[in-house]
């Protein structure tokens, strides 16, 4: 009799276990379900338009005179000591000996000085770089916190009341678009200017680009110069095969660039 | 009910509301409201003020400007690019005190983009700073709103290139040819048969670099009456590139 009495108890504890197991994870998702559809009207509120920003940048256009790191600077308020960019300009030479040599002094905001002899050189250029605002961000990822994230207009954005500032985003960029704040000793990067973005302007390195090698636009309209752009030119990113998808695409771009 | 089942689901309740009161208490606010972040934090980074006002807000009172240049070779080039960011003088507008945004005059402001490199593209306009008029500031020629070139360079310097380029290194970049010397028309046909002249006094010299001249201050000045007398000026000194002490 006490056998019976014993099993049944255990019977019931198992059921009342699963039935409570299932109770817990019901209740979170109910909530989300609630969260979801109370927040049908902040949505629509918060993203107007479904935009997609990227920016396209014509290489043979760079004459590398560092307005655009210089309009950063200003603009976002990038600590100068020692070293941050948001944005920066490098110049390539590639000399008759095979030998190539990147350079970026100051990130290019105090020009390029000479200093290879011209008749060694094969061929040179600037390539403008910034954070390339991927698709599929590695940064995005291994933030253990949720401070970085990627806007649904795909901007990727550091919440910087938020970091902890672990600096896992730094390694994980392949870009090395990503710097710690020495003020704020959290993570900052170029936020494609998505505080002038929400009041109508451009970038501010596409504002002050004086060639016209910035382009910046939504990727998703049939009609603008960065389809045009896209139109027009070859387009390449850089380190495609990481997969991970930049906004940032570059024209006439030279195989040498990585 | 038995007591270890009891025991067990009070444990099992205290877990849960442990589990709801700290999620509430821990997870900030907006937080997974469009995603996994704060929500408010876009709202943080929207509200960060501007310094680049945007060509589009110059335009607006600039109009005269901007239709000058929209027809020039500056036509992509905007305002801000050379003026520096302007958003203060955008909202100083309705104040007192307008402040005004810099307008760069020296020649460093143009090199920054005209200066040669073997980096630039071919096609874009390209000066060697050290020998393209270098005491010149490049507004005294070119207009930076509608910078075409000036007229095709011809007269002297169609011959004369060795002295033209020595003079455009020198403090007498600013001098013209014909300011020493009085060239008849029939040079240009005949140059042997009808030199241009040289300065036959030193009064010419004079009117800048005589003791009490009128010309600036950095300009040397001599006693006329005690230095060098019985000798021309370009006798001992070469005016077209003099020294530089």
């Amino acid at each position: 009799m006490s056998n019976i009495k014993r099993e049944f108890d255990r019977r019931k504890f198992i059921k009342g276990c699963l039935l409570g197991g299932v109770g817990l994870g019901i209740l979170p998702t109910l909530s989300k379900m609630h969260e979801v559809l109370g927040s049908t009207e902040k949505l629509a509120e918060y993203v107007p338009e479904i935009r997609s920003y990227g920016m396209g940048i014509n290489v043979k256009a760079c004459i590398g005179c560092g307005k655009c790191v210089n309009a950063c600077e200003q603009e976002n308020n990038v600590p100068k000591d020692p070293m941050y960019y948001r944005t920066w300009v490098e110049r390539y030479t590639l000399l008759l000996s095979g030998e190539t040599i990147v350079e970026s002094p100051f990130g290019g905001s105090r020009g390029f000085t000479d200093t290879h002899q011209e008749s060694k050189i094969l061929k040179s250029f600037f390539v403008p770089k910034l954070c390339n605002h991927c698709k599929n961000a590695p940064c995005v990822q291994v933030c253990p916190v949720g401070a970085t994230f990627t806007t649904s207009e795909g901007v990727v954005l550091v919440d910087k009341d938020y970091c902890i500032g672990c600096s896992y985003c730094l390694q994980a960029c392949p870009y090395g678009a990503r710097f710690m704040n020495p003020i704020t000793h959290t993570a900052d990067k170029c936020t494609f200017c998505y505080h002038r973005l929400s009041r109508g302007l451009l970038p501010a390195c596409v504002e002050v680009c004086p060639t016209k090698a910035r382009i910046f636009g939504d990727t998703k309209l049939r009609s603008s110069q960065l389809t045009r752009f896209f139109r027009q030119n070859e387009i390449q990113v850089l380190k495609g095969g990481l997969n991970t998808d930049p906004q940032v695409f570059y024209a006439r771009l030279d195989g040498e660039v990585r | 009910m038995p007591g270890q089942v009891k025991r067990l689901l009070i444990f099992v309740v205290i877990i849960c509301v442990l589990f709801v009161v700290s999620r509430v208490l821990l997870v900030p606010e907006g937080f997974g409201k469009y995603g996994h972040y704060r929500a408010t934090a876009i709202d943080t980074i929207i509200a960060l003020p501007i310094n680049y006002a945007g060509h589009i807000v110059c335009n607006d009172c600039h109009d005269d400007i901007a239709e000058t240049k929209d027809a020039s070779y500056h036509q992509g080039v905007n305002c801000e690019s050379c003026h520096g960011p302007s958003n203060d003088h955008v909202q100083s507008l309705e104040e007192d005190e307008i402040i005004l945004p810099s307008a760069p005059r020296d020649r460093n402001q143009c090199s920054i983009c005209h200066a040669y490199s073997p980096a630039k593209a071919t096609g874009f306009p390209q000066i060697d700073v050290v020998t393209h008029n270098p005491v010149k500031p490049c507004i005294s020629c070119h207009d930076p709103h509608a910078p075409d070139p000036p007229s095709v360079i011809g007269g002297c310097i169609a011959c004369h290139r060795g002295i033209t380029r020595t003079k455009a290194l020198s403090a007498h970049s600013n001098i013209e040819c014909n300011e020493c010397h009085t060239t008849q028309d029939e040079h240009m046909v005949n140059p042997r048969a009808f030199r241009p002249d040289k300065p036959r006094s030193r009064d010419l010299c004079g009117k800048c670099h005589a003791k009490g001249a009128t010309s600036e201050t950095f300009t040397k000045k001599v006693d006329m009456t005690e230095h060098g007398v019985g000798y021309l000026c370009w006798q001992c000194h070469f005016p077209h590139h003099p020294e530089a002490n």
